[in-house]
């Protein structure tokens, strides 16, 4: 095959074309395009007139080079371009495939199967025998097959959850003939690695294929510092990189879901990037799982056990709680102590924290509970809480379960108690008995400083020695315990504090607590607590990090579970989720210390990445190459001779943009309304009196209002000195009001209620002198009073609005005769009310005077229905564009609305000076005395 | 009826009055003397001959006897004259160029200039002839006279169409110190523009000249290898880029805007631009004002 660089031809004979390509561009240039011949009167300006140049008698050279381009493609198309074509290399002996299959390779082992599958294909092609190697099986005799028994076994094979451990136990079992080696290694180092390496080597041919994708590795989540520590590793080790840690775990209503997403950052040249996750305790103690977004393997989850879980604790002290005494003596201070490292404390009386549904409730020396809190925490109770009590002087002074037994006392209590070893007794201080088996606390060393020189006594009793889990060595109960329910009540026949016994000032004490679930146990269990129990798996992880239930497989010595929590999982111990007596322990792909190194090759050995060059036929490119080049040339022919105008441009331009499909540019819009538009709209606003009408969206409805204020600024023009300019729709969510005497605002049931900062230029409009003429253009319809869904929508609008008091428009009102006389305010309807701002109270008649003196200013607003610019409308010719009423009586209520429009200009832009007018006789009369 | 069509007679009266309809009517501002002066309807707000009153003044000597008006005078002990209100009728001389260059239309559904020119100018003369003015053509066919049997005399005149390719104002038969509208598309020599001014200013006529041009005559939207012809086909120019030449072309057109305002404004005379592209009605309304008030 003929190569040109990475591109093949399958008939490169056809390539010779490519030679009458210059003889081709000669004989196109000598053509020029046809003339055009059209009449056109200007010709006499025409004539004399030269051409600058004579070039374009001949075809511009860049219209030759776009049809040589066109012909080139065609013609290489047709000689069958082919990219990466795939080379064969026929070999010889056996092949052995090597995967690694651990959960390193989850991220892409669909392709590495692809991979291996074309290798034994092609080995089966050659005749090759073939064996397919998975290292993280335990090792076994190599055997050779034909390449047909190895396709369907390739395509089920699935990677482990683990990593290959015992790489020695396969260089002893290869075979001793000859043979070559693809192995796909994930890029891990690993003890043994070498070993097998130089075995393979020493078989035959030996070549290397690793993925250059990223390996991220999450390392079990800790606890410290009030937050959650996330940690992870990767490898390589490159530039900065950020993922996403997601903790999922299951929602109050138990499904599952995301609760909590962090991103974790790695600096760069940094192999581990750790991130702290700050939950609320309700929130934590739902995580069953950390996952890295976007990667599919088992090394990016991590399970979360026991040891991220903290308990609620509820402490409630009695007496001495909240008194100011010694802080040492507070019954609740050793457990405090205790349990702040390690439990989340929760304060309060008993119905408070009871809300909060703790896990414990701790109560030191709280004799009796009212009725209501006792069915409260016995409810509780039901719902597997544990409630633990300690003795102490009230406890002992009450009749607390004396008589018959308290629902929340394990056992009855005899009264007083004892004191053993004090000043005024004969006995010694009473030490512990070693912990009976079935005692939760059994092997717990009991050291001999622990002593109790007095308690509260239990009552015997048949139940008494099935509930004593703690005694004395004498065989006194020390602690007793009933289940109540799903939940357990536990007395602790001495105080919480160091008056009774030495037991809180014990380690002891902190174990025991922590046996009784109440405090939070260490984050990695150490060998000593995991011996001795099995282990019985509930969630393992498969390679690809998903969770499946364990099923019936069997149980793990403790021993093997801590040897697999420093080492990692193997085959016998699979990661995931593991059950104990009282607690579960993760075990992750992943350990907290783990380290991902490279792994070293031997220089020389070919290390291919995984990304094979695929094969791909250029001949459809190339011809579409062709294509468009001849579909741009026919629109650069056509405009060259001018005769693209000719066409309709936008069947033109829509042929371009359908060649240009899918390099369409992201539309640029522009952020804001420049500058120049609002000086332009300020320009031809302030350059003269101009009219506005709100837009409100409805076409019509503007329509209506721009030609009714033009036709009522030409009846201004022709009748009073007012000469306003043609209207403007304004905006009021983007233009500035201010330049603006009068608003015109036609109010539509559809509008949009004005925005915030809308209502604000409104209310600065209306304050400093602005008007408003609301017309609701309803009161056809709206006479009985009814209301319309205009007038509704007005409410609305007016609700944002500074708007003063209002009245009907009374009989002397300034408006009545600013230049008409006028009775009412028709429009194209008419007997509607129109309200203004109302007249202060105080404005009296003075006699003899027809009008009130009345408000200086002007009113901010006129509200009416009569679709008055229906009214006033005119179209271009100045024809009336709506009929009013009927015959001669219609026609004198549009003068009429017409002399209200004049009115309500002249009284905006004259203010009150009319209403000084009428004064004028008075003033005349005090000048002529 | 498509806009395209040739006008008939009667399309184009019933349009010329449709357009004229909207306006008041023209009351034109007669400015001279008295000598051509035929009695109308047009007060000059002095004494003089008419038929409105004017005032009653007292009797001078040399007043007939006839001139004292008897029932004014019985009311007092003097006698008095009653004088009515000078009023004076202008004549309107039209010209509608009626060359072939005139026929041009840039884009389908554009009317052509022709049709443009002579609408305007039968709606001019609606509006003449109803503010009792008198309209004729140039040329003498068809003298000034009042009244709205004239038009029908216009709009035959007015059919006619010319042979030539570009239209030379003609100034024969203007009525002394009347006024004279020229429309045309002044596409060529404009020395016989400034011929036909000369002769109408000499005869004291004072008017307008309405240059109705195609809006593809004022944007040159051509391009590439072209030939243009005239209308007629006496003129041709081929060019092979036609591009090029457009900004030459605009300039030679403002140049010759230029020219013709100025050979206007010499002999007291208005110019104006109209193009085909736009509505009829402001180069009417700007028409009735340049002959109303010289404005």
């Amino acid at each position: 095959m003929f190569m040109l660089g990475p591109v093949g031809f399958v008939t490169p004979v056809l390539l010779w074309a490519l030679v009458a390509l210059p003889v081709l561009w000669l004989l196109l240039r000598a053509v020029p395009p046809a003339p055009i011949r059209r009449r056109f009167p200007g010709v006499a300006l025409l004539l004399g007139l030269q051409d600058e140049d004579n070039e374009t008698d001949r075809t511009p050279w860049w219209l030759l080079l776009l049809r040589m381009v066109a012909i080139a493609a065609a013609i290489i198309a047709f000689a069958g371009p082919i990219l990466n074509p795939r080379e064969r290399e026929p070999g010889t002996g056996p092949l052995l495939v090597v995967v690694d299959g651990g959960w390193a390779d989850a991220r892409d082992w669909g392709r590495r199967i692809e991979r291996a599958g074309a290798l034994v294909e092609e080995a089966g092609r050659d005749g090759r025998a073939v064996a397919v190697l998975r290292l993280t099986d335990a090792p076994e005799a190599v055997v050779f097959q034909a390449a047909d028994a190895w396709a369907g076994r390739l395509a089920a094979m699935e990677p482990q959850a683990w990593l290959p451990g015992d790489l020695e136990g396969w260089a002893a079992v290869l075979p001793d003939e000859a043979f070559d080696t693809f192995w796909l290694s994930d890029g891990l180092e690993r003890p043994g690695r070498e070993a097998l390496f130089a075995a393979l080597d020493r078989a035959g041919e030996v070549r290397l294929f690793q993925s250059p994708r990223p390996v991220l590795a999450l390392h079990p989540a800790g606890f410290a510092d009030g937050a959650v520590q996330i940690a992870a590793s990767r490898l390589p080790v490159a530039g900065p990189l950020e993922v996403d840690v997601v903790a999922r775990g299951p929602d109050p209503a138990g499904i599952e879901r995301e609760l909590a997403r962090v991103t974790l950052a790695f600096a760069g040249g940094e192999a581990r990037g750790e991130v702290a996750l700050a939950l609320p305790p309700e929130l934590r103690n739902r995580i069953t799982r950390f996952e890295v977004m976007g990667q599919r393997s088992a090394g990016a989850v991590s399970l979360t056990d026991d040891s991220l879980k903290r308990r609620k604790v509820a402490l409630i002290g009695g007496r001495a709680d909240n008194a100011e005494g010694l802080q040492l003596l507070s019954p609740t201070h050793y457990l405090r102590q205790a349990l702040e490292p390690v439990a989340d404390l929760i304060d309060g009386s008993l119905t408070d924290v009871l809300l909060a549904n703790p896990d414990v409730i701790v109560l030191a020396d709280v004799p009796a509970l009212t009725q209501e809190e006792q069915d409260a925490v016995l409810g509780w109770l039901d719902g597997g809480g544990l409630l633990l009590r300690f003795a102490g002087p009230l406890l002992a002074a009450s009749d607390v379960s004396r008589l018959s037994e308290d629902p929340l006392m394990p056992v009855r209590l005899r009264e007083g108690g004892r004191t053993v070893g004090g000043a005024m007794s004969w006995g010694e201080p009473k030490t512990l008995a070693p912990f009976a088996e079935g005692s939760p606390f059994h092997g717990l060393a009991v050291p001999d400083e622990v002593t109790v020189t007095a308690q509260v006594l239990a009552q015997p009793d048949p139940e008494l020695a099935a509930r004593t889990i703690a005694a004395l060595e004498d065989g006194t109960p020390l602690v007793t315990r009933k289940e109540v329910g799903q939940g357990q009540v536990v007395l602790v026949h001495v105080t919480a504090n160091a008056e009774w016994s030495t037991l809180p000032l014990s380690g002891l004490f902190v174990q025991m607590l922590e046996r009784l679930a109440v405090s939070t146990r260490p984050a990695l269990p150490g060998a000593d607590d995991l011996a001795g129990q099995i282990w019985v798996p509930e969630v393992l992880l498969d390679a690809y990090g998903a969770a499946r239930e364990a099923g019936e497989m069997a149980g793990v010595e403790g021993a093997a579970l801590a040897a697999g929590l420093t080492e990692g999982p193997g085959p016998a111990l699979p990661p995931g989720l593991y059950a104990g007596a009282d607690r579960r322990v993760a075990l992750n792909a992943v350990g907290a210390e783990t380290v991902l190194e490279p792994a070293a090759w031997p220089a020389g050995t070919p290390v291919e990445g995984l990304d094979v060059a695929q094969e791909q036929v250029l001949k459809g490119w190339a011809l579409s190459v062709a294509l468009a080049a001849l579909m741009i040339d026919i629109l650069a022919a056509l405009w060259i001779s001018g005769r693209l105008s000719g066409l309709r441009r936008g069947v033109a331009v829509l042929a371009v943009v359908v060649l240009a499909l899918g390099a369409g540019a992201p539309e640029v819009r522009a952020q804001e309304a420049p500058d120049p538009e609002e000086e332009a709209l300020a320009l031809e606003a302030t350059t003269a009196v101009v009219l506005g009408h709100v837009l409100t969206g409805d076409a019509r409805v503007d329509e209506v209002a721009e030609a009714g204020l033009r036709g009522l600024g030409e009846r201004l023009w022709e009748r009073t000195s007012i000469e306003p300019e043609a209207p403007i729709g304004v905006d009021i969510e983007r233009d500035e009001l201010a330049f603006f005497p009068f608003l015109y605002w036609p109010v539509t049931a559809g509008q949009t209620l004005p925005s915030a900062n809308a209502y604000r230029k409104l209310n600065d409009y209306l304050r400093t002198g602005g008007m408003i003429l609301f017309d609701t253009r309803d009161s056809d319809v709206a006479r009985a009073g009814g209301s319309t869904p205009e007038a509704q929508h007005l409410q609305r609008i007016a609700a944002g609005l500074n708007i003063p008091p209002l009245e009907q428009v009374p009989l002397d009102h300034v408006l009545t005769r600013t230049f008409y006389l006028l009775q009412d305010f028709p429009g194209r309807f008419g007997g509607a009310p129109v309200w203004v701002e109302a007249a202060p109270p105080d404005a009296e008649q003075v006699e003899g005077m027809p009008f009130r003196n009345l408000n200086d200013g002007v009113t901010p607003v006129v509200i009416g229905g009569n679709d008055w610019a229906s009214a006033w409308a005119v179209d271009a010719m100045g024809v009336p564009m709506f009929p009013v009423g009927r015959g001669f009586a219609g026609e004198r209520q549009r003068e009429m609305a017409n002399r209200f429009g004049i009115n309500l200009i002249m009284h905006v832009l004259t203010g009150n000076y009319k209403s000084d007018q009428v004064h004028v006789p008075a003033l005349l009369e005090r000048l002529g005395q | 009826m498509t806009e395209a069509a040739p006008l008939s007679s009667g399309d184009l009266r019933q349009r010329a009055e449709t357009l004229g309809q909207s306006l008041p009517p023209l009351l034109a501002e007669a400015e001279l003397l008295a000598s051509t002066i035929m009695l109308g309807e047009h007060g000059r707000r002095r004494a003089g001959q008419g038929d409105e009153f004017w005032q009653y003044r007292p009797t001078h000597s040399g007043d007939s006897a006839r001139m004292i008006d008897w029932r004014r005078s019985a009311r007092s002990d003097a006698t008095f004259v009653r004088e009515r209100e000078w009023q004076a009728a202008q004549s309107v001389t039209l010209w509608v160029d009626p060359a072939k260059s005139m026929a041009f239309s840039g884009a389908t559904g554009r009317v052509e200039k022709g049709d443009r020119a002579r609408l305007l100018a039968m709606a001019l003369a609606v509006l003449l002839l109803r503010g009792g003015e008198r309209v004729g053509l140039a040329g003498g066919n068809v003298p000034p006279r009042p009244g709205r049997g004239q038009l029908l005399r216009l709009l035959m005149a007015l059919e006619a169409a010319g042979e030539a390719d570009y239209g030379t104002p003609d100034a024969t038969g203007i009525a002394s110190h009347g006024r004279v509208v020229f429309l045309s598309d002044f596409m060529g020599d404009l020395a016989g523009v400034e011929a036909a001014l000369g002769r109408a200013s000499d005869r004291g006529a004072r008017g307008v000249l309405l240059q109705v041009l195609d809006p593809a005559e004022e944007d040159f939207p051509f391009d590439g290898r072209t030939i243009f012809e005239s209308m007629g086909g006496t003129v041709r120019h081929e060019t092979l880029r036609a591009g090029d030449l457009r900004g030459r072309y605009l300039a030679r057109l403002a140049e010759r805007k230029d020219r013709l305002a100025m050979l206007a404004r010499a002999v007291g005379w208005h110019y104006h631009c109209h193009h085909t592209g736009d509505a009829a009605q402001p180069a009417l309304l700007w028409l009735y004002r340049a002959l109303e008030g010289g404005r």
